[in-house]
Order: C-alpha cells, then structure tokens, then sequence
C-alpha cells in the first residue's frame, strides 16, 4: 500500500482485511515522520513506544472484529490538545516540561475509536500566527518549498498530512489556524461550526473564537474523522447538543442548483494573480458540476482583522494569565519576590508575539478603553456575523480564497507583525461568525506553491459542505498532489 | 441597575494613563511598563525599545474600529445566543494530588510553595 | 463638629452545595491540603467552568426572600488579577448584569424598624488560601477552597452605625441559615462581610471618601473593626488630614484596621463577560419552583406566632432567631394538640437553658420535639405539676426514654387518689389547730402555709388545683 496515495477508507479496509496490522501501519508512519521530522519540523514529540502499545490494543481489537472506522489508524494531534502522559507544550517553553495529567475530549474520542496516536505537532505558541515561526520548537518548513513558511498556527499537521507523515491531523482554528496552513501546504482542512467540538482540553487562545478541526488528503478523510471527533461534551459550557450526524450524507447529492455565493471583497485588489485564476478554473469546475454563481456582499468583511485584534488578544491575555510558575509550567530560576518570580517565570516562558498579543489584550480591556476597543468590536462582530447570515439568504455556499497570496517565504512577514496578521483577512470572519468552513487545494501559483479553495457553509451545515468538496475533488487531482520531496512513496 | 462604565467608575481606580491609539498619544515606555505590570511579564530593555513600535501599528490597526457607526447594534460575545447549560451539584472529582502535584516546581506537605505572599 | 457615619456592607455567604461553582470537586471543610483541587480549581491548560445549578438556585431563593428582581438574563465576567491563590489569574464573578438586583431586608435596632436595601447580590467562586508558617520564609498554597461557590450580597451605603450593621449582618446570617442556602459557620469563612466606612459632617449630603475593612468573620470584630474605622476618620479629618480610599484589614488582636493595600496597587481588574460561558438564563418557572420550595420566612413566623397563637413578640423573636428553633418549635406543635403558649414556654424556658448549659445547638436537641411533646401533654392534662415536670424533662435529657414510661417507673404522676390527700390534710388540719384557726379568722395567708405543708407531705405529686380545692373546702367547713 502507497501511504502517499491512501484513502483513511482504504487504511481501514487494509486493517480490516488484515492486508496490514495496525503496528504496521503505525510502524510504517513513525518511521517516515522519523527520517523527515529533522527537516519538516512536523512534530515536537514523537513517542513510538506508546504509538505502539496503542497499535497493538487496536489490532487485538479488529482480531476480534470489534472497533470502529477509525481502529488502528495512526492519527497525529496539534500540541494544543492535552493527552495524558504526553508532553503537551502548545509550541510554548512555558509548557515545556508540561505532560498532561489528563486527556482532552477530542483525544478521548479518537482514543476510544481505536486511534493510535502517531505525535504531537508543532504549532505557532499559543497558537498565535500565521507561519509557525513563533513555536519554541522552532520553525516548520513547507514541503513544497523549504524556504517558505508552511502557514500556522497549525502548520505542523498540515506539512505532516502535505508530506503524508499522517493520514489525519487534529488541528485548530481561532482566525483560519487550519485553513490558512491547509491552503499553504495543499491539503484539505475543516474548521466545523462554533460548539460543534469540544473544546475541553484544548488549550485556549481565545475562547469564543477557538475551534478543534482537522486536516487530511482529501475531504472523504475529513467526514471520515469529523464523524468521531464532533461530540457534545457536557464539560464544555458552549458544546452545542446535536443529533448524530453522518457527514457522508450529502455525498453523492448532485451539486445541480447549487448556488455559489462570491463575496466581492473576497476577490479584490489584494488578490495574487495566481490566486485569482485558480478560483476563476475552480468555480468553472463546479459550474461544470451544475452549481450557479451568485454575487454577495459582505460590507464589513474589512474590519474582521481589526475586530479579531482587539477581542482575541483580550480573551488570551485573560486565558494565559493561569501560566504564573506555581503549579505547574516553566519557572524562572532567578527571582527575589513572589512578584518577581511570575514576572520573570512568565517573561522566560512566553516567546515574543505571545507577549505583544498579552499586551495588546490588558490594553483593550483596561479602564477607559473597554468601551472604545472591545466592546466597540464585540458591536462589529455583530456586524460581521449578520452580513454572513443575509449572505446566506442568497446562498448554498460562501467561495472565495483562503488565503490572498501563496505560502511566503521565512522572516518575510516578523518584523511588522499587522503584515502578517493581515494574511488572515479571508478566514477571520468566519471564526468571528462561527460558521463552519473549509480550505481545498485548487492548484499551484508560478512557484509551485499551493493554492486554496476557501468554502463557507451556514451554522451547522458541515456536511453539505464536505460533499460540496468532496465533489470538486472528484473531478480534480490536486489534493492527491503529494510534494516531490516526500514522494519516497514506502511501501507498507 | 448601574451601567458598566459606572460600575468601572465607581469599583474602580484609574491606574493607567491614556495612551496610544486615536484615543490620544502614542504609546510610550513609561504605559508600556504599566501594562506589563498589569500583564505581570517583566519586559527586557529590547523589548521596550521595540514594542512601541510594533504597537503603534496594531494600534493603528484596531483604530479602524472607532469609525464605524455601530448606534443601536448589541455586541456579540458568543456566535451562539443561547443559554449556559448548568450542571447537576455532584461531586465528580477524585483526589489527584500526586498527580497534579508532580507537574508542580515545588510542593511541600501538600502545598504548593511560593515566595512568601505579603498580605 | 457632629459626624455621621455611613456604612455599605458586602458579605460573601459561601453556598450549601457540595461540589464547587464551576467543577465537581468537593467543597466540604477541612481536607487535606490540595486533595480537592481538581483540574478546573487548578486551572491546568485547557479546562473549562460549567456553573452549578444548585448555587444558582441558591442565589433564586435569596433574590426571592429579599423581594429582589430576579435577573432573567445575566452574565459570567472575569475579574483579572494575579495572586498565587487565585489559580486562572482571573475569577470569576458577575459585573454587569448581576442575577441578583435590588431587594432590601428589615432590620431592629433599639425599638426602630429600619429597611436596609440591597443593591446587588452576585455568583461568584472563592479563591484558595495562603498558608505563611512553617515554610521556612515561603508561603504555602492550598486550592481546596478555590473555586467554592459564594453569593456576595451588597447594601447601599445607608447604614449609621455599627449597632446598624451588626443588625443588618444578624439579620442576613439568620435570613441565608433560614432559607438553607449557607450553613453559616463564622470560623470557617462561611460568612464574611467587607464593610466600607465612610464619614461626613451631620447634614451634608455628599458621601465621604470611604475604606474598605476586608474579611470581618464575627459580629464583634464587625463591631469593633466599624468602631474603630469611625474613631479613627473623624480623628483624621479633625486633625486637618483626609481619608485616603484604601483597603483595611481589622487586626482583633489589636483591636486596629491598618492599611493592606495602597492606592498605588489598586488594580484595574479589566472585567469582561466570561467567553467560555454564555449567558446565565433564569426562566419563569424555575422562579416559581424555588419561590414554592422557600420556607416560611422568619419575620413572616413571627407575625403567625403573635398573631395566630397569641404569642409575645418577646417569645415570638426567641422562636424564630433560627430556622432550627422554629422548626422545633413548629414540630413540637404538630405533635399534638397542647398549648402553644405552654409549648412556647417550655422551648425558650427548659430547653435552651439546657442546651445552654451544655452548649448545643437545638437541633442537635438530646430531647426531640416529640419527646418534649409527650412530657407537655402530662402537663397539660394535670398528671404532671410544673416541678414534677422539670424531673421527668431532666430525666429524658440525661437518659431519654418517653414521658409516659417515666413517670409510670418513677411513681411520679401527681396524686389522684382524693381519699389520699384528704386524709393529709386532715391530718395537717389536727396539727395545726391555731393556723385553722387563724384562717378561719380571715387570715388568708395561712392557706399558703397548707399548701406548703400539703407539698411536702406529699413529696411534691398532690395536683395543685385539687389540693387548692380540697383545702379550701375544708379549712372553710366548720
């Protein structure tokens, strides 16, 4: 079995069929994250011994025709999820020497699937950026070009799914942390509707923003992994109690009438040209598959990345404030006062854009800015969130990039951090709104970087959207696209 | 029943001077200290040297918000408008401390230990 | 110059649940250092609140017992600071919209009826405890208490003086023990009240700069500490200075506040609602449920006791100082029909003597309602003189038992053979000629003398209405 051409589909029926074991599978995985990790920096911990005491439960499981879709699949998790006795750092030295006490719900779930975790993955700190050049566990470079940064704050999953070290990736996104490295890396990648996954154990950034997701090949793979990993939990007060869902529902629905919302600020100015056409081809494909354009207006689509500068950092400068150095967490060596010891614990700890976003957060919320600064963007979130929903009046499907440009190259955007925070302003407002969404490859730019699709669905209607993708992608390839430099193509 | 921006008022102390945005001047090295007192993260003289700038751009930034006309429109905080499910009063928690107490820089008797708290 | 002093209390009640505000650890008192501190107390990464449907409860039926408005619709907020026993850096606590708005409660101070009126009552969780001994120079954190649910109640400043707020804080603890929402135990912090002092000249209007005196958990310190906060201020402006709004810690020990935390330190706790909970939403019916679940109020009691059953207002306020003494009280009447004056009698009388005396709380009572209830109808029904009474009564605080099976054991049931006593009496009259003699005369007096004499010879069982009776009819019988 080619791991670079494998459908979780097709893992399972190979696992099911005993073509292959899980501890061969896992083994085959392990060894190829092992050989590229050095270069890729996919992932900050690998831990084959435990991999593979999982493997072994799953394989005893299929011995006895038990488990589930997901039994024996190796499965790599964002180091934002706590999974007990794993290091757990969130690509910060604050956490370090963290090893989760206990399991987040998401790892619970693919845990009690018959997962095998596979590794953590790198990830920007505290899931603050867009290039995955703010982890403490150094840079991720891109397999499709070393030079360029694979996108973030997950871009350790998605290089790991792009240079296909992991048939699925849990990942996050609080302003486009899946889709922007998806589109980077050209995988596909979804971040489901507020609520939808649990967020218990996931380490917080912004709370009424951050949502778990996944990335994969293909958008089969991601209804096959959204089916264990969306779960009401009563832990997390915002968990939204849904009936089960099969996102596979909706796949082999015609896509015919299918209308096709294009938000004129989505197609703007700022658009690479590369970007620009490979839209342009994509939409002509699901014309071809029957779907109509509609044009849409999002008028406040503008002010997303202000809105989400003022209310994420205020959420985060809050969440963070737990890393004081008493329980648990990096500690400074040198201090004198109890004052002292959380300053410097915390200045140690925490790398530099964590420390811009803690500050610019105190600042909006202190006295005499509250008005102006977060309750001011809580009213245009508002705003924002409505032009989504009258969007949604006229409209299947919101289309449009996700990201303005191709992946770009290392430091090009660290030294004035609004560059690089502008790089989201395609993905923001849907975090802001709550909606699902998602990121598909749909080609390559002049430099051979990928390029991605962004599809916006209404709350809760992620399974429209993955068959919405999972159509376009039988009737293109790009998806299957794997980086020249990981096709070593191991046989297991 | 009193408004927030009373309840700031009157709880409250003015602590940090108006800084940065259009709300009034840049931000300076002397707020820029109050704020990470407020933050409790010692900055580095290299940091201080180069934040001001950096903020001045976010600030720059988040400014754009103050031209909008948001009269009338409810700040949203959740992209949900439903209630907070509440749970049933019963204890679910198991004695962990060994556990979580490993985790910890340094414990004595069960306690968490810390320079001395000046009361 | 006259100064007046104003005075605001807010008192922090923990809740009677049995697991934490927004986890579910624990909340009982005295563990192990740490051993209930799950990963919510502790704030590990990751972890989320979800509230406790019971302490919302709880702060329903307070806003309900005070008349308050019971927000339909409220939120969670951070309150942001950094101290070592406070595991997120943040609490929290209701800003904006608190569940609790308005209300008043009615206090007594030297025969005057006074409302005081409630500006607020909140959710929020308390922090741990910092341990400062044996730590060789560091102090010790210990979470068990993080994250316990409280209510913080808050008057408006309309309090003058410290016999005021004393009242008002009697009052609440009487009232949050009454309605079951708080066990009211002082030296364990189940009840604590921050007073903010101020002072003004008598007849200006505008309010002084005031000091909070944080952590007051008796009614005494609450006295002194407020005592000595007035003393001190008035002292302070006499002398040309000004107050300086500040937080005070009362040192009982001293009986002093001095200052904890300067201006300098106030903090800009940056509240904002909680993002990982949505509004906290109270409907009708839940309203209704609890107003229906709300025992009869105390002052209600009151009313019924001096109203209904004739009682004093004295022996009325002694019934209802708890919702333990009205229970048994209460109790004690639906066991019978004996007289609820009588009843009333023997409860604040021989009972709370006794349990006084060997300092118990009364519904820890080693003689149940129903046992004393079996000992009054003796009483009652004549078996029983008042003297005989307090015997049985001793004999079932010592040894328990039933009334009835006491007195059948001990022969203590008064006299009711009449043949019995007549012949006592005759026998006394032969004895006595001149004493005959004397009342016979007119003296009247002499009857006492007989009924002593009467007690004596009988060890104290004649039934005092027949010896009255008989000896009247026979020291009149020529």
């Amino acid at each position: 079995m080619n791991l670079d051409r494998t459908s979780l589909r097709e893992l399972a029926d190979g696992l099911r069929s005993r073509e292959f074991s899980s501890v061969e599978l896992t083994q085959a995985y392990l060894e190829r994250a092992h050989h590229q990790n050095e270069t890729l920096g996919c992932f900050i911990t690998l831990d084959p011994e435990r991999s593979l005491i999982q493997a072994r439960a799953a394989d005893q499981r299929l011995a006895r025709a038990e488990g589930g879709p997901l039994t024996g699949i190796p499965v790599a998790h964002k180091d934002i999820f706590c999974t007990a006795g794993w290091l757990t750092t969130c690509g910060s030295r604050m956490l370090s020497n963290f090893v989760a006490p206990y399991d987040a719900h998401v790892i619970t779930r693919f845990n009690e699937a018959g997962g095998v975790i596979l590794g953590k993955t790198n990830m920007d700190e505290f899931a603050m950026g867009s290039s995955n050049e703010t982890s403490f566990y150094g840079k991720v470079r891109n397999p499709w070009s070393l030079d360029h940064v694979p996108g973030g704050s997950s871009g350790g999953s998605a290089a790991a799914v792009a240079a296909r070290l992991a048939p699925l990736a849990t990942a996050s996104d609080t302003g486009g942390s899946i889709r922007q490295p998806a589109a980077l890396c050209g995988v596909s990648g979804i971040k489901p509707t507020y609520g939808r996954v649990s967020r218990y154990g996931m380490i917080a950034y912004a709370s009424s923003l951050d949502q778990g997701g996944l990335m994969a090949p293909s958008a089969a793979d991601l209804a096959w992994g959204l089916g264990i990993m969306a779960d009401y939990d009563e832990r997390d007060a915002t968990s939204v109690a849904r009936p089960e869902e099969d996102f596979f529902q909706d796949f082999e629905r015609p896509l015919t009438g299918l209308r096709i919302g294009l938000p004129r600020q989505y197609f703007g100015s700022g658009v690479d040209a590369d970007v620009a056409q490979a839209m342009e081809e994509a939409l002509r494909e699901y014309e071809r598959l029957g779907a109509v354009r509609v044009d849409i207006d999002l008028p406040h689509s503008d002010l997303s990345v202000p809105v989400y500068y003022v209310l994420a950092p205020a959420e985060a400068s809050s969440n963070l404030s737990r890393y004081d150095g008493v329980r648990y967490g990096w500690r400074a060596q040198q201090y004198g006062d109890l004052q002292e010891m959380i300053g410097r614990s915390r200045a140690e700890g925490f790398g530099a854009e964590v420390k811009r976003r803690i500050l610019t957060g105190a600042y909006v919320l202190s006295q005499g800015y509250y008005d102006a600064y977060y309750l001011q963007a809580q009213r245009v979130r508002r705003l924002i969130q409505q032009d989504f929903l009258q969007a949604f009046e006229q409209c299947d499907v919101i289309m449009g990039p996700t990201t303005p440009t191709p992946a770009f190259p290392f430091g090009a955007k660290t030294e004035d951090p609004v560059q690089m925070y502008l790089s989201d302003i395609f993905t923001i407002g849907v975090n802001l709104a709550g909606l699902p969404a998602m990121s598909i490859p749909a080609g390559f730019g002049a430099q051979g970087l990928p390029l991605g699709l962004q599809l916006i669905g209404p709350h809760f209607g992620e399974a429209r959207l993955l068959a919405v993708a999972h159509r376009y992608q039988q009737v293109t390839d790009w998806h299957r696209r794997v980086p020249v430099y990981a096709a070593a193509g191991e046989r297991v | 029943m009193a408004s927030f921006k009373t309840l700031h008022d009157t709880r409250l102390h003015h602590s940090l001077p108006r800084m940065g945005g259009v709300l009034s001047d840049p931000l300076n090295e002397t707020s820029l200290h109050q704020l990470a007192r407020l933050a409790c993260i010692q900055l580095t003289e290299q940091e201080l040297a180069v934040l001001p700038q950096q903020f001045d751009s976010i600030l720059g930034l988040i400014d754009q918000l103050q031209a909008v006309d948001t009269h009338g429109v409810e700040p949203l905080a959740q992209a949900f408008d439903m209630p907070v499910r509440l749970r049933a009063d019963e204890v679910t928690a198991k004695n962990q401390r060994e556990l979580f107490q490993s985790l910890a820089p340094e414990v004595e008797k069960g306690l968490y230990l810390v320079p001395k708290v000046i009361e | 110059m006259n100064w007046e002093m104003v005075i605001g209390l807010e008192t922090h009640v923990q809740l009677a649940t049995v697991s934490k505000m927004f986890s579910g650890s624990a909340t009982a008192f005295g563990a192990p250092p740490n051993q209930q501190a799950n990963e919510v107390d502790l704030a590990l990464p990751g972890v989320l609140p979800v509230p406790n449907r019971q302490a919302v409860a709880c702060a329903i039926r307070f806003g309900l017992a005070v008349g308050a408005n019971i927000a339909p619709r409220s939120w969670f907020a951070r309150k942001n600071y950094f101290y070592p026993d406070l595991p997120k850096g943040y609490q929290i606590s209701q800003f904006e919209l608190p569940i609790v708005q308005g209300g008043a409660l009615e206090i007594e101070v030297e025969g005057v009826r006074h409302s005081v009126q409630l500006t607020r009552a909140h959710l929020e969780e308390d922090a741990g405890k910092s341990l400062h001994e044996d730590f060789h120079g560091r102090s010790g954190i210990d979470l068990n208490r993080a994250g316990t649910p409280l209510l913080e109640i808050v008057t408006e400043p309309v309090m003058r003086s410290a016999a005021e707020a004393v009242a008002y804080a009697r009052m609440l603890h009487r009232l949050v023990t009454w309605i079951g929402i708080c066990d009211g135990n002082m030296q364990e912090g189940s009840f604590r009240c921050d007073a903010n002092v101020s002072v003004r000249p008598q007849g200006q209007t505008a309010l002084g700069t005031r000091c909070e005196i944080k952590n007051l958990n008796s009614f005494r310190f609450l006295e002194r500490a407020i005592q000595f906060e007035f003393a001190r201020q008035v002292e302070l402006l006499e002398g040309g200075g000004r107050v300086i709004q500040e937080t005070r810690l009362y040192d009982p020990d001293r009986d002093e506040t001095r200052s904890m935390r300067s201006k300098e330190d106030a903090q800009d706790y940056r509240y904002f609602p909680d993002p990982d909970l949505l509004p906290l939403c109270v409907d009708a019916s839940w309203i209704e449920s609890e107003r229906a679940a709300l025992p009869e109020l105390p002052e209600a009691l009151s009313q019924r006791l001096q109203h209904t059953l004739g009682l004093s207002a004295y022996d009325a306020g002694l019934l209802t100082a708890s919702r333990a003494w009205a229970e048994y009280y209460l109790a004690l009447l639906k066991e019978g029909a004996v007289d609820p004056k009588l009843c009333a009698n023997w409860v604040t009388g021989e009972l709370a003597a006794a349990l006084k005396r060997e300092g118990l709380e009364v519904a820890v009572s080693p003689v149940s309602s129903s046992q004393l209830a079996g000992l009054l109808a003796r009483v009652q029904d004549g078996t029983l003189s008042g003297k005989l009474a307090k015997e049985v009564f001793d004999i079932l605080w010592r040894e328990g038992g039933v009334a009835d099976a006491i007195i059948a054991a001990q022969g203590l049931s008064q006299m009711s053979d009449l043949a019995a006593l007549e012949g006592v009496i005759d026998e006394l009259m032969v004895q006595h000629p001149e004493q005959v003699a004397e009342f016979r005369g007119g003296k009247e007096k002499v009857f006492g003398f007989f009924v002593g004499r009467a007690m004596k010879a009988t060890g104290g069982r004649a039934n005092p209405a027949q010896l009255n009776e008989l000896l009247r009819r026979k020291l009149a019988a020529v």
